[in-house]
């Protein structure tokens, strides 16, 4: 019997286990999906459909060129995660999903930060970017570029701490995930 | 050969006898093809048509309908029929012709996105890019179509490369690694649903449209009938066991009868099988069967727990499903005698409130009795479609079922313009038997251009238009929840349906006397050829019993 955010065959425990469970929490999905057009479109089209949010989603490759690996965050109080996945499953171009625990996966996120920087500024922003293990990658006379990669809370965190300074422009990825261990994701 | 002689190879090979579409110019290559290619090809005079007829022939038969229609407007106008084979699970594959390859995007003539139009209410789809694909992709179209929970496919060919010369090789397997549809339910899942039910003191079986499609009926009836279990059945599953029957509580939800109604209401333990819980059926999702333990057999996993949650899920096909609970629950040989107080409460709502309607005095035809003089003018052996509206619930309640696939109707869309193409492809698909079409005047005129097709090819269906000149059911939520305020209800007087009949070369009749009606219907039926009956009734009659939308069960009126 596999896990319920597979395609193998659901148990009866996991369904009921899932049945509209509204967990609470941020839910990571990460889907693998076959590499054919409209494949994205058919995912997006779902949640919209469905009133479920996308909170931030991220599409790149895989190992194997055919398959395209889409990452996924989903709020868990907002929507019943059994039903979302269950939903992503019917997609006949997904090929497996998993609801990455937060305990057995690495996540990462890069974000790029503009931020005022002039004069003394400069030397406070650079000694918190290093705290971060942020890299600066841009100086410019009023401005300051910042790289930060870490999990979605550090970056949240660089960008509190960052604001007060003079935040210009900020970008993110969205989170890419990764299980822990030999097994595949 | 060129890709759309391969597709007419294809299509014979998945055993495809007939094909209901309209030609235009993105797919003159697929009807230069189908000239020789060895299918009968109906042209429609409009493909919702086409596909509503494809829908019939499926719901009727259990076989695939297919459908064609060119790019832009003939693929726009094809939107309603996949839509309505979605929500019903019905298995058509639809093929549409697209603009050239080096015109894609550039709002070329008759250039719509029919992928991404359709995308929401398919079950897949497949954008053809390059002509060796096209085999293995009609294949894989009639391989989802048809299995796990059936549903509509839809196969876009850009005109090019459907004209394109490919080496054929004929098809044999599927390679669709994300599309595993479990057949087998869990044998301990259905052990412990066996033993709910053995222990249950007020079990309720409720059946819907997938029964149907899995073409379980035999396998519930020898579950249901193993012991005295109370059985309903939803919109869609009428047939799925024979009514009438001792057991039998009639069609249960919005229109559905008391005894079925309250003994959800009621019951302690509920087995769904191929039903989904849609809100006609649960009314107020809060007070839905409160004291109730749910069984939910489904081949969608996504439909378990999706709006009721389960205790005790079984994601697997309801005939093998069923078959195995069967074993099970005998095995058990439970007391049937525990059964005896739950149905002295049922058939104390059975004696209370019978399906019933006051009957006119003279020669006024009631719309309930125009369905019960159908019933018996057809023996109650005849395949019946209906549209949708007032006249689509009476003959639900009224028209008592023997068999499956016996009943075709628009239940998740509610289409009004189902009936009367629908009929015309169940007519195709089962030419020995009685095809019955039972349409409301609103209804039928939205789809009416298809008595030409049924005139042209000697399709026999006998159209009987409940006519009460209204747009029935929306007079009656006007009635009774918008103080009387009709707005935009009454159809006057036009067309006049005989004379329509004529024009499109049917045969017209008029009948207005209760009197005669059964005897009238009985001349109707023996007339050769397509016929249209202007049946007119009593023009402000409601539907009844009914759960006022978004209200409990308990609620119920009339
Ligand atoms: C295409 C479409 N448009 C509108 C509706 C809304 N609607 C539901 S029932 C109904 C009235 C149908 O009238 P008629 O066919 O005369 O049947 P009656 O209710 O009178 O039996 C309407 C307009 C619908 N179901 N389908």
């Amino acid at each position: 019997m596999g896990e319920p955010a597979t395609k193998q065959p659901l148990s009866l425990e996991e369904l009921e286990a899932a049945a509209s469970l509204r967990t609470g929490r941020k839910h990571v999905l990460s889907i693998l999906v076959e590499n054919k057009t409209g494949v994205l479109t058919r995912i997006a089209g779902l949640f919209a459909r469905r009133g479920f949010n996308i909170d931030t989603l991220t599409v790149g490759p895989t190992e194997d060129e055919q398959v395209s690996r889409v990452t996924l965050t989903v709020d868990g109080a907002l929507h019943p995660i059994d039903q979302v996945t269950k939903q992503l499953h019917k997609l006949i171009n997904v090929l497996k999903i998993r609801d990455l625990e937060p305990a057995d996966t690495v996540a990462r996120e890069l974000a790029l930060f503009k931020v005022s920087a002039d004069g003394v500024q400069r030397g406070e922003l650079m000694q918190i970017a290093e705290i971060f293990r942020g890299k600066v990658v841009d100086v410019s006379k009023r401005a300051v570029i910042i790289e930060i990669t870490g999990t979605t809370d550090k970056i949240a965190a660089f960008e509190a701490m960052v604001r007060p300074f003079g935040l210009i422009e900020m970008m993110r990825t969205g989170e890419i995930a990764i299980s822990r261990g030999r097994g595949e994701t | 050969m060129r890709a759309v002689d391969a597709v007419m190879e294809c299509l014979k090979a998945e055993g495809v006898e007939v094909v209901f579409g309209l030609p235009g110019g993105a797919n003159l290559p697929t009807y230069d093809a189908i000239v020789s290619g060895g299918i009968r090809h109906i042209l429609v005079r409009h493909e919702a048509g086409g596909g509503h007829a494809a829908e019939g022939y499926a719901k009727a038969t259990g076989k695939v309908g297919v459908a064609f229609a060119t790019s832009g407007p003939g693929a726009t106008n094809l939107v309603t029929p996949i839509c309505d084979a979605m929500m019903d699970s019905v298995p058509v594959v639809f093929l549409t012709g697209q603009v050239r390859t080096e015109l894609l995007g550039t709002d070329g003539f008759q250039e719509a996105d029919t992928i991404g139009i359709s995308m929401p209410v398919v079950k897949h789809s497949f954008m053809i890019q390059s002509p060796p694909e096209i085999p293995r992709a009609i294949h894989e179209a009639f391989h989802l179509a048809r299995t796990g929970r059936p549903g509509p496919v839809l196969v876009d060919i850009p005109q090019d490369l459907s004209r394109a010369e490919i080496q054929y090789e004929p098809v044999t397997d599927v390679r669709l690694p994300g599309y595993q549809p479990r057949v087998e339910g869990n044998q301990k899942q259905i052990r412990q649903a066996a033993k709910a039910l053995a222990s249950s003191q007020r079990p309720v079986i409720y059946a819907g449209g997938g029964v149907v499609n899995a073409n379980a009926s035999q396998e519930l009836t020898e579950f249901v009938t193993s012991d005295r279990f109370p059985i309903t059945c939803t919109l869609m599953g009428l047939g799925a066991f024979a009514a009438p029957h001792p057991q039998w509580l009639g069609m249960l939800g919005m229109h559905g009868t008391r005894a079925a109604n309250y003994a959800m209401d009621e019951a302690d333990l509920i087995c769904a099988v191929g039903a989904r819980f849609d809100d006609r059926i649960t009314g107020k999702l809060s007070e839905f069967a409160p004291r109730a333990k749910f069984i939910h057999i489904d081949v969608d996993p996504a439909e378990i727990s999706k709006n009721v949650p389960a205790h005790i899920p079984i994601v697997g096909d309801a005939k093998h499903v069923l078959a195995k609970l069967l074993i099970e629950y005998r095995a058990i040989a439970a007391d049937p005698t525990r059964l005896d107080a739950w149905w002295s409460r049922i058939e104390g709502w059975r004696s209370k409130y019978p399906l019933t309607y006051e009957d006119s005095a003279d020669s006024e035809i009631k719309p309930q009795y125009m369905i019960q003089a159908l019933y018996e003018a057809t023996g109650g052996e005849a395949i019946v479609t209906s549209d949708v509206g007032q006249h689509q619930m009476w003959t639900a309640q009224y028209y008592h079922f023997p068999k499956p696939r016996r009943w075709v109707n628009s239940g998740g869309l509610g289409t009004m313009g189902f009936g009367l193409p629908a009929a015309m492809g169940a007519a195709v698909g089962c030419p020995d038997q009685l095809v019955c079409c039972v349409a409301g005047d609103g209804s039928v005129q939205m789809n009416a251009q298809e008595l030409a097709t049924c005139s042209e090819n000697d399709i026999p269906i006998k159209v009987f238009i409940m006519n009460n000149g209204y747009l029935g059911m929306v007079r009656q939520w006007q009635e009774l929840f918008w103080d009387r305020r009709y707005s935009a209800v009454d159809m006057g007087r036009f067309p006049d349906f005989v004379k329509l009949a004529e024009a499109h070369g049917a045969t017209g009749m008029r009948f207005e006397d209760k009197r005669t009606l059964v005897e009238d219907f009985k001349r109707a039926i023996a007339t050769e050829g397509p016929v249209v009956v202007d049946v007119r009734v009593t023009r402000e009659e409601n539907t009844y019993p009914m759960i006022p939308a978004g209200q409990p069960a308990r609620e119920m009126v009339g």
